[in-house]
């Protein structure tokens, strides 16, 4: 805002907000910031792909066949001779994109949809509330499954479809949230200046109800990216050519006896990357509680 | 009895360490009440609860000192002993007696329990005994009572329950942690009152700990003031409110509300017309009448005062006036325009001149916003200042409710209550408006913060000529700000008169009961 005019005017100290403050307690925990450095790097990853990737994705070496680590192929080859490090990474790119994307669907329409309802109450709160409760009562996978048969297979879909199933408990969240806010006097404050529902909603409510929304978010990743591993899995999600992590453990079930390492590595990077995103949604709680925070 | 010497507490924690508890001598004899005071953050609470080992440790440390307790040292008792000297010989009574009964156990049975397991009573025996106490506590038919959950008693009552369950293994200490400061003034008294009684008939010590020299004025023996874990100024009522020594002490004794207000000049026209109003809600299918058929004027540069008790329906009336809550009927008037019809774009510029300030500054202030923002956000919104020339009013307005301008920068966290509390007057004042409702506006506060702030708005209500609704269960308050007085009980007026006249004769009993409960009255 118009900090220029105000540092014409006074020599002001710099207040340290609550974002800082939680920030600060954030850097002090060491686990939550290992998750995010690896989340960091593997997001990297993901993006830099096809520059880094040390052979062509769709390269197969048929000859070569399934081969264990090396030092050609550091993470082995698949039954194609496809280099196993690229598929990882390769497959991380959608992994992660559907986690970041799903979730940021979930997030958009589950933040609005709770604040709304939350803020705006009665027959309003009543009407949006019991529409997520029937979509609560749907059973998702045949919900999924329907949405893939009936418009086919599609990667747009499959972040849509898991979005759609997310934002639920999202909406849950935020409209609780909003709902203690509603109470706070200094919502009434904003009432009494005249603000209207909107402006008080996005300026007063939104900000302080982002705390439990930003852990949920953390633990939201990791589940949309389990459930895409699941369905890929299932052969509903991601298919061939394109691959996701979850297509790799797939297909390394298979070949679990005689190829160990080709579920090995897909599982692993899975993992580390559901911990990571374990330990950093852990670290975001505990720097968020209020509890936590000075006074 | 109670003997306490180089009571020594210090807290760690990231910044270093802390000496919460410095040095502190103060004794309790038999059969008399010894009481520290002292402003949040001065030790008084820590020291009562080091003493019984309820602080945690760590962070906290006993550093060093004695308490003798009947011949032996508190401070050197293992975990084991203490707990048996604790709720044996010493009981204790605290502030929020919500929080301390299990709310989903009858109470009789919460009373019968100690008796029960570890006195060895039988169950028949048990009940007479528990029936006995909630005699002595003065609840009303124990009989039947004593079936009652926790949540079907008034604040007064649950902390009678509570008072009850301290007598239970017959101690001959009672440490009572602001036993009143949750409770309505006529409860208070009550409460106050109960607590002598029970002194007398038993003989017992209290070591009372109280924010308010007031509350203590009348029940006190001893006064120990501590500041900033010190203490500064101990000795018998008498020479602590006649003869104080210390500055802070004076300080203290100067910020007990008293005198009243001179009278302002007020214009014969109303600025505020409220005419039959109703304000109900239903709950649990019943219908409750906050506000029921209220009808009064607000003349122009008036403070009104408006009083009652907790449930009174004070609040919602206050806030029915700026219309945060929906009035069921009636009529109010607002410089001749009609409040509660009011088209959306018609009440926006109505409400930049009507504001309200609110009784807790830790929730009436948006912890993510600076006190610029804070500030700003009125004068924007009714375009009263453009964004370029906000910075500069903002800075005005911070300097008229005294806070430094450096920090306006900084959030409300950064701030201690009485700060905060000027930053809500500076965001109700911004706008420019005629009419405030100041709805128990100093009530949270220390006492000698809640002397400043009164009079700044004292000031700030002369300057700009406001009109302001001065909503406050504190009748010492009210007399120091109001102009005229309205008395509010169960949603009903009770009596209006100028304040003088409401104070001097009082038409109502309601009204003199009110008076009568006034702590510290033989201050006046």
């Amino acid at each position: 805002m118009s900090t220029t005019s105000i540092s014409a005017l006074v020599d002001a100290e710099q207040g340290s907000s609550l974002w800082r403050d939680a920030w600060l307690r954030l850097s002090r925990n060491r686990p939550a910031l290992a998750g995010f450095a690896v989340l960091t790097l593997f997001v990297l990853v993901a993006i830099l792909t096809p520059w880094v990737a040390p052979y062509d994705y769709a390269q197969q070496n048929l000859e070569l066949g399934a081969t264990p680590p090396s030092a050609d192929h550091w993470l082995g080859t698949d039954i194609f001779g496809r280099d196993l490090l690229t598929q990882i990474m390769y497959g991380g790119r959608i992994s992660l994109a559907v986690g970041f994307i799903a979730t940021a669907v979930a997030l958009l329409i589950g933040v609005s949809w709770g604040a709304i309802a939350g803020y705006m109450g009665g027959r309003i709160d009543a009407v949006m509330m019991r529409l997520v409760d029937i979509l609560y009562a749907l059973p998702f996978m045949i919900f999924i499954v329907l949405l893939m048969v009936v418009f086919g297979r599609n990667m747009l879909l499959l972040f849509l479809a898991i979005g759609a199933v997310e934002w639920l408990t999202m909406a849950r969240i935020m409209r609780a949230q909003v709902q203690s806010l509603r109470q706070q006097e200094f919502v009434e404050a904003a009432v009494s200046l005249g603000l209207s529902p909107l402006a008080i909603i996005w300026r007063h409510v939104i900000p302080n109800a982002l705390g439990p929304i930003i852990v949920y978010t953390t633990l939201t990743v990791p589940s949309v990216m389990l459930l895409e591993a699941f369905l890929s899995f299932l052969g509903l999600g991601v298919q061939p050519p394109e691959t996701s992590w979850g297509l790799l453990i797939s297909f390394g079930t298979e070949t679990m006896e005689e190829y160990p390492w080709l579920l090995f590595f897909p599982g692993l990077v899975l993992a580390i990357t559901l911990f990571a995103l374990n330990f950093l949604g852990d670290g975001l709680r505990d720097a968020l509680d209020v509890r936590g925070a000075k006074d | 009895m109670l003997n306490v010497n180089g009571l020594t507490i210090s807290f760690t924690s990231r910044e270093g360490t802390t000496r919460a508890v410095d040095n502190v001598n103060f004794s309790v004899t038999a059969g008399s009440t010894t009481a520290i005071i002292g402003e949040s953050g001065s030790g008084k609470s820590v020291s009562c609860y080091g003493l019984l080992g309820l602080i945690p440790q760590p962070p906290g440390r006993i550093e060093s000192g004695s308490a003798l307790f009947l011949d032996t040292d508190l401070l050197r008792l293992d975990k084991h002993a203490l707990r048996q000297i604790r709720g044996r010989d010493i009981a204790m009574v605290f502030q929020d007696p919500m929080t301390c009964l299990n709310p989903y156990m009858r109470v009789g049975a919460q009373l019968m329990e100690p008796l029960h397991y570890h006195r060895g009573a039988s169950q028949s025996e048990a009940k007479r005994q528990a029936l006995d106490l909630m005699a002595e506590v003065g609840i009303r038919d124990p009989e039947i009572t004593i079936n009652y959950y926790p949540y079907q008693f008034s604040g007064g009552m649950r902390q009678r329950v509570m008072i009850a369950m301290a007598l239970i293994n017959e101690p001959s200490l009672l440490i009572a942690d602001e036993p009143t400061t949750a409770l309505d003034v006529t409860v208070q008294a009550q409460i106050l009152k109960l607590l002598s009684d029970i002194q007398l008939r038993r003989n017992i010590g209290i070591l009372m700990i109280s924010h308010d020299l007031a509350v203590v004025a009348d029940i006190a023996d001893q006064i120990i003031v501590m500041q900033e874990g010190k203490v500064v100024e101990c000795g018998d009522r008498a020479a602590i409110f006649e003869r104080p020594q210390h500055p802070y002490t004076r300080k203290l004794l100067a910020s007990i509300p008293q005198g009243q207000k001179i009278p302002s000049s007020i214009s014969p026209n109303p600025l505020v017309s409220v005419r039959n109003l109703c304000s109900w809600f239903k709950q649990d299918n019943e219908t409750v009448k906050a506000v029921n058929d209220v009808s009064f004027d607000i003349y122009r540069g008036e403070v009104l005062g408006l009083v009652g008790e907790s449930g009174s329906g004070k609040s919602t009336l206050g806030r029915s006036l700026l219309n945060l809550v929906p009035a069921t009927s009636g009529q109010i008037l607002f410089d001749g325009h009609e409040v509660i019809s009011l088209a959306a774009s018609e009440l926006k510029s109505l409400r930049r001149r009507m504001q309200i300030i609110f009784q807790d500054p830790f929730a009436s202030l948006n912890p993510r916003m600076t006190v610029y923002d804070t500030l700003a956000e009125p004068l924007l919104l009714h375009k009263l200042e453009t964004r370029s020339s906000a910075a500069e009013r903002v800075l005005e307005i911070m300097d008229e409710v005294g806070l430094a301008r450096s920090y306006v920068r900084k959030y409300p966290h950064e701030f201690s209550g009485g700060q905060r509390q000027r930053i809500a007057i500076g965001r109700a004042l911004a706008s420019r408006p005629d009419f405030i409702v100041a709805d128990e506006a100093v009530s949270a506060l220390d006492v000698t913060i809640q002397a400043q702030i009164l009079d700044l708005m004292k000031t700030l209500a002369q300057e700009y000529g406001l009109t302001m609704l001065f909503i406050s269960h504190d009748l010492a308050v009210i007399r120091q700000l109001a102009d005229r007085v309205v008395v509010l009980q169960n949603g009903e007026i009770v009596e209006q008169a100028e304040t003088t006249a409401l104070f001097e004769h009082p038409q109502q009993d309601y009204t003199r009961r009110l008076l009568e409960a006034i702590p510290g009255k033989s201050l006046l």
